[in-house]
């Protein structure tokens, strides 16, 4: 991974794929990194769109946190990079959603 | 999230490349500053694109969203937002998405704002919501531009700067600026952000927002001048949009 390319996003630029999956934000979700345990907004990771999926990478050692695929009426999820992520319930209400 | 469809009503020019689309959503559940949405264009042949926006517009019960669109040369969504779509046209959007680059109207600190380009788009709504809601929380602009022309707003935000004492506005150019201007054309750097942006000591919350390389360069800066890393809010907008 080279740091200097800056073709990446941030967790913003996911979070409408992934709203199909959460009924919640994720952007203010606090997720933990399974690699170096930092513990960051899900905002703040670096998100790489790739084809029909993304990769969100721990924004401080670049360890994959989520994979999403979606494909064929099928989404592939893989979390194994996250411990834990906390969601934010009031999001909810205030949205009305 | 379902797809919403929203109907064009206005299309006014910022700069000779950037395009405001106001569009009537009739079920729009309301937003907040600093949100965005996806927008998806289809094909007659079923291919489909999306890119997301920042909404522009403050909060407002018309359920009335505003986009404001840079056009890249070479792009496959943003040329037609800017030359192709007509008032009257129907446009897909799922929205309204995020909740954590958002400013709220009960905030009350200090709020930084710094932009590169096409990324004041969020922070113009925050400002607009400030105003709209009587808010004096001071808020500050740093609005990082590759030349006069190409700033979006300027009226407005020379207006509601005017008139307002806690709403302090600084522009940046990093490639021309206008003649007798104190800083020569420049990318931001530590000098600037100590000069113009809160003290840390005062705690403000930082938005930073704009293309990639330029939301890592001033988030550096920020930290660099003793801002808290938790105090800093970002959103990236990718390699696309200007080159700082
Ligand atoms: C959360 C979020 C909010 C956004 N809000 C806004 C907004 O309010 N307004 C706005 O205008 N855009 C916004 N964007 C960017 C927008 O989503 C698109 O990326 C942009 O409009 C380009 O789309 P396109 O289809 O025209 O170009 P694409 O076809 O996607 O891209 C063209 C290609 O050119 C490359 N490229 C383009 N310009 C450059 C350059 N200057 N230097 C190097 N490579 C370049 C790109 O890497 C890409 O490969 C936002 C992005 C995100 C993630
Ligand atoms: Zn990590």
């Amino acid at each position: 991974m080279n740091p200097n390319i800056d073709d990446y996003l941030d967790g913003n630029a996911a979070a409408g794929e992934l709203s199909n999956i959460f009924a919640m934000d994720v952007t203010a979700a606090e997720g933990q990194c399974a690699h170096c345990g930092a513990i960051k907004r899900f905002a703040e990771a670096h998100v790489y769109m790739q084809g029909p999926g993304l990769v969100a990478r721990c924004s401080v050692c670049q360890h994959a946190l989520l994979r999403f695929v979606s494909a064929r009426q099928r989404v592939f999820l893989d979390l194994r990079g996250l411990t834990c992520l906390i969601l934010d319930t009031s999001q909810l209400v205030e949205s009305g959603r | 999230m379902m797809w919403r469809v929203g109907t064009v009503v206005a299309l006014q020019d910022e700069t000779a490349t950037a395009r405001t689309i106001t569009l009537k959503v009739p079920d729009w559940p309301g937003h907040i500053a600093g949100q965005h949405v996806d927008v998806r264009l289809t094909a007659s042949d079923g291919y489909s694109a999306v890119r997301s926006y920042s909404i522009a517009s403050a909060p407002n019960a018309e359920k009335r969203v505003e986009l404001t669109v840079e056009r890249l040369p070479n792009g496959e969504v943003s040329p037609y937002l800017t030359q192709e779509i007509a008032v009257s046209d129907c446009l897909e959007l799922r929205g309204p998405i995020g909740g954590w680059f958002v400013w709220r109207a009960k905030q009350t600190e200090p709020i930084q704002l710094v932009a590169g380009g096409s990324g004041i788009v969020p922070l113009m709504a925050m400002i607009r919501s400030r105003a709209l809601a009587g808010s004096t929380a001071p808020f500050r602009l740093l609005y990082s531009v590759r030349e006069p022309q190409a700033v979006f707003y300027r009226e407005e935000l020379q207006a509601l700067s005017d008139h307002d004492r806690s709403m302090n506005l600084t522009y940046a150019y990093t490639r021309v600026a206008p003649k007798d201007w104190p800083r020569p054309p420049s990318r931001i750097d530590a000098a600037l952000i100590a000069n113009t942006t809160w003290p840390s000591k005062l705690v403000p919350t930082c938005y930073v927002c704009g293309p990639t390389s330029f939301v890592e360069s001033a988030s550096r800066l920020l930290t660099s001048s003793g801002n808290d890393p938790e105090k800093i809010r970002t959103e990236r907008f990718g390699p696309t949009g200007e080159r700082q």
